[in-house]
Parts: C-alpha cells; structure tokens; sequence
C-alpha cells in the first residue's frame, strides 16, 4: 500500500500478531465462523421445514384440482401465484423469480464494488455500493408485499366443513394449509427478511464511509469485502429458501 | 486516522476493472434459476424433479460461495473448515426428513 507510516507498521513476530491462521485476516475469518454458525440457524430452519413437510399427508390428487386444504401439505405454485398489480390472475413463482432475480443482482454490484475496492477506486465502489443498497431495498420491498399479500389472502379464502371461510394467514390459523404452513412461512422469509435488512444497513455504514473516505485513507477496502462475505451469504441462503420453499 | 497523507490517485492510475469472471459467474447463475423454472413449469412434481431441483441449487451455491464469497482461492483449511460442518447439516436434514416420514407412516397406519 502507497502509506503505511511506522506507527501502522504490524508486527511479524508468530506470537505479536505477525500470523495469519488460514492466511485469512482477523476479520474475514471471523466472518466466515459467524456465517458458519447463521447457517446454522437457516439449515435448522429448512430442516424443520422438512420434517414438518414429511409428517404431514402430501397432495396427491391432480395439481389442476387443487383447493386449499387443512387436510394436506399445499403445492407452493398454488399458494406463491400473485404479481403485484395483476390482481386475480394465475402467475405461478413469478414474482418469486422477480426477486430471486434481483438478489442475485444485487449480489453481483456487491462483488463489483469489492473489485473495485482492490483497485482502490472510490468512486466506482460508491457508485456499485449504491446499486447493492438500491437492489437491497428492492428486494425488502417484494417481500413486504409478499408478506402483506399472504397474510390478506386471496379473494375466496378457504372453505371450511361448516361453511365459513378462512382468509389469510397468521400464526395459528391459514387459507392456504395446516397452521405450520404459515408459521414456518413467517418464521423462514421473515429471518431471512430480517437479514437483508441488517446487510442494508451494514451497506449504508460501509457506504457513508466510502464517501467520506474513511477506507482510502485506511489504504484498504477490505471491510467492503467483510460485508461484502455477509452480503453474498443472504444470497446464498435466498438461493435454499427459494428451492426448498417455492420450487420442492 | 491521525496520520493522513493525502494520496488521491488521478484518475489515469486507477487499473482497469478485471469484471469478466464476476459476469461469467452471474450468467451462469442466471441460466441455472432459468433451468429451475423450465423444470418446474414442465416436468410433474415428484422425487425426480425435486433431486434435479436438489443439484442444481448445490451447483449455484458452489458458484455463489466459490466465486463471489472467493472462497475457492482461500487456504485449504478454511475451505474444509466450513464444508466439513455444512456436510453435518446436511446429515441432519436427511435424517429428520427421514423421521418426519416415519413418523407420518406410523400415524396413518396406526389410525386406519
């Protein structure tokens, strides 16, 4: 690096900090152990998801037929078929593919924006910074309306034995299957939801700290790359929920 | 920083960006949701379509956690240290999925 004045100067000895385990820095693999352990927490959640998938009964009738059931297990195509705008048409995983669409875009601006870090160019690693933050908060706002879109229902709900009709979701009763249906629904996007937002908001700190060159005097872009690792982890795990949640 | 040396770089000594296998990488992740949809839009739903549905997010979570998280050019002990762990989970899965339909099994038979 262009400055490194002697106070910054590290220490090489083995046991002053000199050595790097796994010739990664501090941060990085401190980064990697703790996505390491939310993955975790995601596996706990999708395999709990498919435990509770297992024990109940599968649909098993022609997918045309389907109705929304207590009885069984619903097809996702039939629950996720909603765009937003076009109201009442059938749109199986559209809007699902839309944003899946723009995570992994988001997650490219992001590996963009750490290249341009190691090239130690500000300005594209603001202007790439900003796209991220831009997809980011896209992607809040799909699943906002996903969100709001099942927890209102469709316009003909569920019909039950006694001929009431059930509309929506929420944590103990749902149109659309059994009650764990909806739960794990909540609890698996709704986790994943919660970590696009912190990624947002790590990326406007890292942002505003681009801008105001805190990294250029540093001499180096790497906590762009730290976020950068978590960033690419939601993606990651956007990429499981989205096959074991609306494709399976 | 206390020590600020002020070293902003004309614009003519910034290297040029090296972005083709970052775009590479994004087509390809791009083409395997696109195979993903093809599937589930014309194959029945069954144990196959959901083993093809299986590989191929394997495939793009290499890409994502090789390329994009770089963990490809790491050293070989960090690679393993976080492969290793993920195999576990992916034990568990199978042996809960496998307990989930045991315990449907017993359930339905014992009730019929």
């Amino acid at each position: 690096m262009s400055t490194s004045t002697t106070l910054e100067a590290p220490k090489s000895g083995t046991w002053d900090g000199g050595n790097e385990p796994l010739k990664a820095s501090y941060g990085k693999l401190m980064m990697w152990f703790f996505l390491l352990s939310d993955a975790f927490t995601f596996g706990a959640f999708l395999i709990v998801y498919g435990l509770s998938r297992h024990k109940h009964l599968p649909y098993t009738g022609e997918p045309e037929a389907f109705t929304f059931s207590t009885e069984y297990w619903p097809i996702p195509e039939k629950v996720f078929n909603a765009f937003p705008g076009l109201h009442g048409m059938d749109l199986p995983l559209a809007f699902v593919a839309l944003m899946t669409m723009i995570l992994i875009l988001s997650s490219v601006t992001m590996v963009l924006a750490v290249e341009a870090g190691h090239r130690m160019d500000k300005n594209d690693v603001q202007k790439w910074l900003l796209w991220t933050i831009l997809f980011g908060a896209t992607f809040l706002g799909c699943q906002a309306w996903e969100w709001a879109h099942f927890i209102t229902g469709t316009d003909e709900g569920m019909l039950l034995a006694d001929g009431t009709r059930v509309f929506g979701a929420n944590l103990t009763v749902n149109q659309y299957g059994p009650p764990l249906f909806a739960d794990l629904f909540f609890f698996i996007t709704g986790f994943h939801g919660t970590h696009v937002f912190s990624g947002v908001v790590l990326l406007l700190m890292i942002f505003i700290n681009t801008v105001n060159g805190v990294y250029h005097k540093r001499g180096h872009y790497e906590m762009v790359e730290k976020v950068g690792l978590y960033w690419h982890f939601v993606d990651l795990v956007w990429v499981f929920v989205f096959t074991f949640f609306y494709l399976i | 920083m206390a020590t600020h040396h002020d070293h902003d770089l004309p614009a003519g000594e910034i290297p040029k960006p090296q972005t083709k296998a970052i775009w590479k990488t994004f087509f390809i992740l791009v083409a395997l949701t696109a195979v993903e949809f093809l599937f589930a839009f014309t194959m029945d739903a069954g144990t196959l379509r959901n083993s093809i549905f299986i590989i191929l997010t394997i495939f793009k979570a290499f890409y994502i956690v090789a390329e994009f998280m770089h963990l490809k050019h790491e050293a070989k002990a960090l690679i393993w240290s976080v492969l290793l762990p993920m195999a576990l989970v992916a034990w568990l899965m199978v042996a809960l999925i496998s307990e989930g339909s045991y315990y449907f099994e017993s359930v339905t038979n014992y009730f019929r």
